[in-house]
C-alpha cells in the first residue's frame, strides 16, 4: 500500500515544500536588512488588493500555464523538456509572422492563426530534438538547452536583420497591425461597464486559451489512447514495446505537443502583450514551467494553481523591487528554492512526513 | 561433550516499516550439516540470510557462531565470522579473471602481484580438498554459469568460511550443472563445513539437505528432519494449506497447426545471431514447451512472435504469413489483432506497468481496441474498470481492487492480472513465457489450471520455462533450446529429465540415444 494518503502527497507536500522555500527566502530578506512580513504584506497588497494587480499577475499565470502543461506532457513521457524557453521564442516568431504577413479581418481569427503559427513553431523547435533523441539517442536535456541558445541566435537574425522596420533602432518588429490586437481584460471589464478594473494590465484573452490548454491536456493524458501510451512508456520503455506502442513515434509526438504548448505562450506575450516581436520576450517562463510542473505533478489542475502561484510571485516581486531594496532576482532565488526543494530535495521533505503517516498507521494497528 | 550449532539464530525480528519481514526467528544449524530454508516469495529467507550477512541489523534477537555471540553490523564482520555467501545474482567482475576476482577485496598489500601468487597456490589446495577446479586464469565471462557459481564458492572459501548460504543455486543451472553442485556441497559437508540453502524447489531440499526449516509469512512455521517429512508435507506447510503438486490434465487432442515457424534466424544489435534455423509447430489444443536454460534464445523466440524483435524466416498464424520485419518499431498490437496473446517473461518490466493501476494494466497493449474506446478520441474508462473487475474476480487476483498500482500486488497476483488480460481475450495463441517464476505454489496450482484450460477450449499454447518440472507436467510436446537452436522433440512421456539436461547443455540427440 501506499503509505501516505494520496491528499498528502499532492497537497501537503508541495505546500511544504514552498514554505522551507519562503522560509529561507524570508532569512535572505532579514539578511538584505529588509522585515519579511512587511515584504509579503506588500506583495499581497500588490497583486491581490488591486485589479490591475490581478491582471499582471494573470498574465503571468498565462505564460506559466503553457510552459508548465508543456514541461508535464513530456514529463509523462520521461523526457526532461529544458527548452521551453527556445520554443516560446520560436512560436513568438510563427506569431509575428502570422500576425505580420497575413491580413487578418478581426482578432478572434487572428488569433487562431497566431496559435496555430506559434504551435506549429513550437512544435518544429522540439522536434528537432525529439527526433534526434529517438532516433540518435542524443539526450534531450542537453539538446533542448543547446535548442535555447540556438533559438536565442535565431530570434535576433529575424529581429535585427528581416522583421526591423528599415531605419529604426529598435531591436524589434514593426507593430502588428490593429485587427490582430487581442483584447485585454480591461478591455473586457470595460464592455461590461467597469471602466476601472484592470486598467493598463496586460491580461487578455489567452488566458482563457490557457485554462482551455489544461482541460485539453487532462483529457490528452488520462482519456486518451495516446496519453495512455505516453504515460506507458514513461513509465517502462520495455513494457511499452511489449504492448506495440512504438517508442519513436510517441517520443516524437509528447515533444512536439510540449513544443507546440510553450510556442502557445507567444500568443500572450507577442500577440496580446507587445504586439510586435522583440527581444527577449519569453523572460526565463520557459524554465519556471519546470518549476510549475514540479510542484504541479505534472497534472493540469496542478500546474493551474502552481502557474497562480508563480503569477503571484512574479508580480509580487515586481512590487518588492519598485518600493523596497529587495531585488527582483529575489523571486528568482524563491524559485530556485521551489525547483530544489520540490525537485531534487523531494524526499528529504517526503521521507519525514512518511515517518509521520507511518506512526499514526501503526498506532491504528 | 555437546556440540554448539555453526550458527544459531535467537528470536530474531525485523520489520520494514509496516510489513514485518521477520518475526521471532529461531535457527540452530550443526556444524558439518546441510540445512535448507524453504519458504514462498517474500517469506523473509532473503531478510533473514541478510542479517546474517550483515546487509541488514535485526530490530530484536541475538546470533551465536560456534557458540559465542557475536553482532554483524556489516559483510565485513560476517566474513570474519567465517560466514561466506553465494547470492542467486553472481557478483563476479566479467572481465576479470578467476584469480583475480577471488583476491578482490582480499588483497594482502599494496602490491597486488603476492596476492595473487598466494592466492594461486591456495587455490590448488582447496581445488584438490573439495574438488573444486577451475582455470585460475580464465576470464569469468568466457566460462560458464556453473563455473561462475565455483568462483563463487572458492572466494567464500578463499576468505576462511566455514558457513556457507547459497541463495537459490540452482536458479540458472541445468541439470547436470545442479547435480555437480550438489556433489560439491556433499564433499564440503564431508569436510566439515556447514551450509544453509535458501531455495523454493522442494525436490532440492530432499535431495540433499539433512534438516529444513520451513517459512511463512514471516515467520518459521517448522523445522524438521528431511528424512521425516515429504514434499506433499512440506508444501502445505509453505502456503499453509494442501497443494496440488502435480497438474491435473486429460490427454492432448490436437487438431490443425495454428503456429508454424520455419527457418527462423534472429541477429541481435551487436551482431550476435540469437536464433538459428528454429522450425517449430504448435496445433490447436496442444502445449509446446520450450525446456532450455536460460540465455538460449528462447527469450528472443518470444520477442519475435510478440512482435517487437526483427527476424528473418517464416512464421505463420493460422496459415497466415506474419510480417517479422517491423521489429523494434513495434507490431505488437497487429500480432494482438492476429489472435496472439503473449504473456512475457518479466511481468514486472513488460508485462505490467507497475505504476499503474489494475484496470488500466488489464487492458494494457488492447487499449486501441474498439472495445475499449468510447468514442474516436477517448478510452471507455468506466467500461474497462466494470470488465477489469469482472476479470480479475475470474482470475481471484487478490486483493480485487481494481484501484491499486499493480507494484502493490504480490507475485503471484501480478502474474494472474497479466493471464487474466491474455486469456480472457480467447487467442489463438498464447504465448507464455515463465509462468509461475517468483509465484507462491498456491498460485502455481492456478495459473497451471487456466493454462491447461485454455488448451481444452482448442487453443494453441506455447510455454517457454526453464523449470523443467513444469515444462514436463504441463507440455504434450517438448522441444529444447540450446544456443539458439532446436536441439530436439520429444514426447513427455517417451523422455526423462536426464535426456533433457543433456539436450540443454548442448549435447545432440544423436548423441543422447
Amino acid at each position: 500500500m501506499d503509505i501516505m494518503p494520496k491528499w498528502v502527497d499532492i497537497v501537503v507536500v508541495p505546500l511544504f515544500s514552498l514554505f522551507l522555500a519562503a522560509f529561507l527566502a524570508a532569512l535572505l530578506i532579514l539578511a538584505i536588512g529588509e522585515s519579511p512580513v512587511a515584504a509579503l504584506n506588500l506583495m499581497i497588497e500588490g497583486t491581490l488588493l488591486r485589479s490591475a494587480g490581478w491582471g499582471y499577475m494573470l498574465y503571468y499565470t498565462t505564460n506559466f500555464i503553457f510552459t508548465g502543461l508543456a514541461v508535464s506532457v513530456a514529463f509523462h513521457a520521461a523526457l526532461f523538456n529544458i527548452g521551453g524557453e527556445g520554443q516560446a521564442m520560436i512560436g513568438g516568431l510563427g506569431v509575428a509572422l502570422v500576425c505580420l504577413f497575413i491580413p487578418w479581418p478581426h482578432w478572434t481569427l487572428a488569433i487562431m492563426g497566431a496559435s496555430i503559427g506559434a504551435a506549429l513553431f513550437g512544435m518544429i523547435w522540439a522536434g528537432l530534438p525529439a527526433y534526434l533523441q529517438a532516433k540518435r539517442g542524443s539526450h534531450i536535456v542537453i539538446t533542448t538547452i543547446m535548442f535555447n541558445f540556438i533559438a536565442a541566435g535565431v530570434l535576433i537574425f529575424f529581429v535585427v536583420d528581416v522583421l526591423k522596420p528599415t531605419g529604426s533602432m529598435d531591436p524589434a518588429s514593426a507593430n502588428f497591425p490593429p485587427s490582430t490586437h487581442l483584447p485585454t481584460f480591461q478591455d473586457i471589464a470595460s464592455l461590461m461597464g467597469f471602466e476601472k478594473a484592470f486598467r493598463s494590465a496586460p491580461a487578455n484573452v489567452s488566458f482563457f486559451i490557457a485554462l482551455f490548454a489544461c482541460v485539453a491536456i487532462w483529457y490528452l493524458i488520462w482519456r486518451s489512447p495516446l496519453g495512455y501510451e505516453i504515460r506507458a512508456l514513461g513509465k517502462s520503455g520495455a513494457a511499452a514495446r511489449y504492448a506495440g506502442v512504438r517508442p519513436v513515434k510517441i517520443i516524437m509526438i509528447a515533444m512536439m505537443i510540449s513544443g507546440a504548448l510553450c510556442g502557445m505562450m507567444a500568443i500572450n506575450t507577442t500577440q496580446g502583450e507587445s504586439e510586435r516581436l522583440i527581444l527577449n520576450f519569453t523572460e526565463g517562463a520557459g524554465f519556471i514551467g519546470i518549476a510549475v510542473a514540479l510542484m504541479g505533478r505534472s497534472h493540469p489542475a496542478g500546474v493551474f494553481l502552481a502557474a497562480l502561484l508563480f503569477g503571484f510571485l512574479y508580480q509580487g516581486g515586481a512590487e518588492l523591487a519598485l518600493w523596497t531594496k529587495i531585488p527582483r532576482e529575489m523571486i528568482v532565488v524563491i524559485q530556485a528554492l521551489v525547483i530544489l526543494f520540490t525537485g531534487a530535495l523531494s524526499l528529504m521533505v517526503r521521507a519525514p512526513l512518511e515517518r509521520f503517516f507511518m506512526s499514526i498507521k501503526r498506532a491504528d494497528v | 561433550m555437546t556440540m554448539n550449532p555453526a550458527i544459531e539464530l535467537k528470536r530474531i525480528s525485523k520489520s520494514f516499516g509496516p510489513v514485518q519481514a521477520n518475526k521471532d526467528i529461531t535457527i540452530r544449524v550443526m556444524p558439518g550439516t546441510i540445512h535448507g530454508i524453504i519458504g514462498e516469495n517474500g517469506a523473509g529467507k532473503s531478510t533473514l540470510m541478510s542479517i546474517l550477512y550483515g546487509f541488514y541489523r535485526a530490530d530484536a534477537g541475538e546470533i551465536f557462531v560456534d557458540g559465542k555471540k557475536i553482532s554483524i553490523p556489516d559483510s565485513q564482520a560476517a566474513i570474519a565470522a567465517g560466514i561466506g555467501m553465494v547470492f542467486q545474482h553472481f557478483k563476479l567482475v566479467e572481465n576479470f579473471s578467476v584469480l583475480e576476482n577471488i583476491v578482490l577485496g582480499a588483497e594482502s598489500g599494496a602490491l597486488l602481484s603476492p596476492s595473487l601468487s598466494k592466492a594461486r597456490a591456495e587455490l590448488a589446495t582447496l581445488a584438490s580438498e573439495y574438488e573444486l577446479n577451475v582455470n585460475p586464469d580464465a576470464i569469468i565471462e568466457d566460462i560458464g554459469v556453473g563455473m561462475q557459481q565455483r568462483v563463487e564458492i572458492l572466494k567464500a572459501l578463499y576468505r576462511k568460511a566455514n558457513i556457507l548460504i547459497l541463495d537459490e543455486p540452482t536458479g540458472v543451472l541445468t541439470p547436470a550443472e545442479a547435480d555437480q553442485l550438489f556433489r560439491i556441497l556433499k564433499r564440503l559437508r564431508e569436510e566439515g563445513k556447514t551450509i544453509i540453502l535458501i531455495t523454493h524447489k522442494l525436490r532440492e531440499i530432499m535431495d540433499i539437505t539433512d534438516t529444513v526449516s520451513v517459512m511463512r509469512q514471516g515467520e518459521m512455521t517448522a523445522t524438521l528432519e528431511t528424512n521425516r517429512t515429504s514434499p506433499e508435507n512440506l508444501a502445505e506447510l509453505m502456503v499453509g494449506r494442501k497443494v496440488l503438486l502435480r497438474v491435473d490434465k486429460s490427454p492432448a487432442k490436437p487438431e490443425n497447426p495454428v503456429l508454424e515457424i520455419e527457418d527462423l534466424n534472429m541477429f541481435d544489435d551487436f551482431g550476435v545471431q540469437r536464433l538459428k534455423n528454429v522450425s517449430l509447430s504448435v496445433r490447436a489444443g496442444e502445449i509446446l514447451g520450450v525446456a532450455g536454460v536460460a540465455g538460449n534464445g528462447q527469450s528472443e523466440l518470444l520477442e519475435v512472435l510478440g512482435g517487437y524483435q526483427k527476424a528473418n524466416g517464416s512464421v505463420k498464424i493460422k496459415g497466415s504469413e506474419i510480417d517479422l520485419s517491423t521489429g523494434v518499431a513495434g507490431d505488437g498490437q497487429a500480432r494482438r489483432a492476429q489472435g496472439i496473446a503473449h504473456v512475457p517473461e518479466d511481468r514486472q518490466r513488460e508485462g505490467l506497468i507497475m505504476d499503474f493501476m489494475a484496470w488500466e494494466n488489464s487492458v494494457f497493449g488492447y487499449h486501441r481496441e474498439k472495445s475499449n474506446q468510447a468514442n474516436r478520441f477517448f478510452m471507455d474508462n468506466n467500461a474497462i474498470r466494470k470488465e477489469a473487475e469482472a476479470k480479475l474476480d475470474r482470475f481471484d487476483v487478490r486483493p480485487l481492487d481494481t484501484k491499486l498500482r499493480a507494484k502493490n500486488f504480490s507475485g503471484g497476483n501480478q502474474q494472474k492480472i497479466v493471464l487474466a488480460r491474455e486469456i480472457e481475450r480467447d487467442p489463438d495463441l498464447l504465448l507464455v513465457g515463465q509462468p509461475t517464476r517468483g509465484v507462491d505454489i498456491g498460485a502455481i496450482e492456478f495459473i497451471h489450471q487456466q493454462i491447461v484450460a485454455l488448451r481444452d477450449r482448442g487453443k494453441a499454447i506455447l510455454l517457454i520455462s526453464v523449470e523443467l518440472d513444469e515444462i514436463l507436467s504441463l507440455s504434450d510436446k517438448i522441444a529444447v533450446m540450446f544456443d539458439g537452436k532446436i536441439m530436439g522433440e520429444r514426447l513427455p512421456s517417451e523422455t526423462n529429465e536426464k535426456e533433457l539436461g543433456l539436450l540443454m547443455a548442448g549435447v545432440s540427440g544423436e548423441a543422447v540415444q
